[in-house]
């Protein structure tokens, strides 16, 4: 029965392996999940789920697997209105021992009997469906096994846990994957020792030539560690139509960001195409804006350039003076002229382009992205594709 | 193992939650290291002291760092010691053994007793880092080529490894561990959290400080949450201070030690202003 489970939880999006499974069961025929449900639940947490934002996921397949959800929808709308009055006082519970725990199914039964025979609104007892109490049905009283209908919990011990759903902020919907991104631009670096920094490493080789020299009497020689000398330049397009794209562009941008390799890493925004200005954040404010020919003139034209956009826009951006999409803004000449000069100024750049490669010739943008792709080299920003722009960008003879 | 199963259950100087004493009892249980996860101050680092006061357990704390290797956990050898040493003939050089010195990971290998062996915010490390280290932590043992030598665990450490979420952890690595997120704590845990460290607090004060301080949680404009530790600090400098629980309830006196950023400041100085909800404790004389 267990293994429909497990592929429940993959069916919720959960990344958990055979070995994982495993080694739950490895934990079950321990008798390490105890005897009751919410150990069980702990349990499984623990060895299954890696991540918090993952909690979530996990709590809505175990509450959907083990006790089939407290549905709202199933449960009488009378019932909900009495759940959702006031808590009166607490009561002092003492004889806590003698209430019986059941099962879940003897608790399902119970509680649709009692449903059946009670009329009216109750709040504290011990037997009744309320608030309060000692009851096993409700919200907010305090029995060691009941049903939690509702409401806020108080006292952990309900079984379903599980379905208050706790962790449903930690889902990671919007925090990304960049995993995968960052390992392929590692591959983005080029050691040098030229760069300054103290002298830490022992050179053998040198020591034991520079030992032989001094007649046996022993010279250490030191070096400095390698170093990555490559700088990025990042610039983004930030425009309308990227916004369909914004999730992809964000899992590169954070790769990025977070490769802690880079000597340094300078990132820009343009909305369309570049002009005269460059932005240093996404809303591409003209208070903040810099200029394009500023840039071009302090930046060493050994930066590596990675551009991202979709390339797509009206043909007159690209090519008339005047063509910018900015509303109160002028270009005095074409966006193509720019797009040149950025690709003439450094001796690296690539074009990154979130529309898939197999579309480029069919998308309304094709025309542009035509004249675009004779400026840069174009690649699909894919996992694949930056690996190529890796290449390219690392490959030292390219034309400039 | 199924015997000493249950055997971690807080401190006295560290409470713990059910959900994490099960978590570190089925790591001991199933051998695996236990990945902690939590907000900044949650006591992820308590925790492994905690499991070692428990336990009565060595601690060995190997603290990472944006520069440290794997290999370092394992074992260094000295050549420059031994290069200098074969210059003035003080040691036996022939004996590479004397220059292997072994780090943290080797030093709870050989242990004679079972350790508890904290690897401290595995993130800053590189992004490899935790895959260089998946043998060795599946095997328990490595092989030094100088000495021809192979290190086996004694007995296998407790391994408690913690993370801020800096950087994404490898997959692999992932599947091997036992995973928990502390969460932070809710009002009813945090009165016990503070009555372990000041058992003579007046409750009344308490009570108003804890308000207090789960406003200022609440806040979603700020840029860095106060947690435990400041809220420790914080309750201490009250005390020191001589604070009286009349006053807190008029003002947020040492808002220094709560929040660190001026622009935290500013957004709660701010939110004062503009109160907004009823979750805003009242701040007027009664």
């Amino acid at each position: 029965m267990f293994t429909e489970f497990f592929y429940l939880l993959r069916a919720h999006g959960l990344p958990v392996s055979v070995n994982e499974w495993y080694t739950l069961l490895e934990a079950l025929q321990q008798g390490l999940a105890g005897a009751s449900l919410t150990s069980f639940y702990h349990l499984c947490r623990a060895v299954l789920v890696k991540s918090e934002a993952h909690y979530d996921r996990f709590d809505q397949a175990f509450a959907r697997f083990f006790a089939g959800v407290e549905s709202p929808e199933g449960m009488p709308e009378k019932i909900w209105e009495w759940l959702d009055r006031e808590l009166p006082e607490d009561h002092v519970v003492r004889q806590l021992g003698e209430l019986r725990q059941y099962d879940l199914e003897t608790l399902k039964k119970m509680l649709a009997e009692r449903l059946a025979e009670q009329q009216e609104e109750h709040h504290g007892g011990s037997y009744w469906v309320g608030t309060g109490g000692t009851s096993p049905f409700g919200h907010s009283g305090f029995h060691p096994g009941g049903i939690r209908l509702g409401g806020e919990s108080r006292n952990r011990s309900a079984v379903k846990v599980a379905a208050e759903r706790r962790f449903a902020q930690f889902r990671d919907d919007e925090t990304l994957d960049t995993r995968q991104f960052q390992i392929a631009l590692r591959k983005l670096r080029q050691f040098t020792s030229r760069l300054d920094g103290a002298k830490t490493e022992l050179d053998i080789e040198a020591t034991i030539k520079e030992t032989g020299d001094h007649a046996g009497r022993l010279t250490l020689v030191w070096n400095r560690p390698r170093q990555n000398a490559i700088k990025v330049l990042l610039l983004m397009d930030s425009g309308g139509s990227m916004l369909a794209y914004s999730r992809l562009c964000n899992q590169l941008f954070q790769a990025v960001n977070r490769s802690t390799h880079f000597k340094d890493l300078r990132v820009y925004y343009f909305h369309n195409c570049i002009y005269d200005w460059l932005y240093p954040d996404a809303a591409c404010r003209q208070s903040t804006a810099l200029s394009t020919a500023h840039l071009l003139r302090t930046m060493s034209p050994d930066y590596r350039v990675i551009l991202v956009g979709d390339a797509s826009m009206a043909p007159g951006e690209l090519t008339r003076p005047g063509g910018i999409i900015e509303w109160g803004l002028h270009n005095e000449e074409p966006g193509y002229v720019w797009l040149e000069r950025v690709r003439n100024h450094f001796e690296h750049s690539v074009w990154l382009n979130p529309i898939p490669a197999s579309y480029w010739e069919w998308v309304e943008g094709a025309y542009t992205i035509g004249l675009v792709r004779r400026v840069f080299p174009m690649f699909e920003l894919t996992l694949a594709g930056l690996e190529q722009a890796i290449r390219q960008l690392k490959a030292r003879a390219a034309c400039g | 193992m199924a015997a000493s199963f249950g055997r971690f259950r807080g401190s006295s100087t560290y409470i713990v939650s059910e959900e994490l004493s099960n978590s570190v009892n089925v790591a001991i249980a199933l051998k695996k290291p236990l990945l902690i996860k939590g907000e900044p101050g949650t006591g992820k680092t308590m925790l492994a002291r905690s499991i070692a006061e428990a336990l009565g357990m060595r601690l060995l704390v190997w603290n990472i760092k944006s520069t440290s290797k794997a290999q370092e956990g394992l074992y260094v050898y000295d050549t420059v010691q031994r290069l200098c040493d074969s210059q003035f003939g003080d040691n036996d050089v022939s004996d590479v053994s004397r220059y292997i010195k072994l780090g943290k990971l080797g030093e709870a290998f050989v242990s004679p007793e079972q350790v508890v062996l904290l690897i401290d915010e595995i993130d800053k490390a590189d992004l490899e880092f935790p895959n260089d280290l998946l043998w060795e932590l599946d095997q328990m043992s490595f092989y030094i080529p100088e000495t021809k030598q192979t290190i086996t665990a004694v007995h296998r450490p407790v391994v408690v490894i913690t993370s801020n979420a800096e950087k994404e952890l490898p997959d692999a690595f992932l599947r091997r561990c036992i995973f928990h997120y502390i969460e932070f704590p809710d009002a009813e845990r945090m009165k016990e959290i503070v009555r372990v460290h000041y058992p003579n607090l007046e409750k009344k004060l308490l009570e108003q400080c804890l308000e207090t301080f789960y406003w200022i949680r609440s806040l979603d404009s700020l840029q860095k949450k106060p947690s435990t530790s400041e809220l420790l600090d914080w309750l201490q400098a009250l005390v020191l201070g001589g604070i009286s629980p009349r006053r807190m309830g008029e003002e947020i006196p040492f808002l220094g030690v709560l929040l660190k950023k001026n622009q935290d400041v500013e957004a709660l100085l701010w939110s004062l202003q503009h109160p907004r909800g009823s979750r805003r404790p009242q701040f007027h004389g009664r």
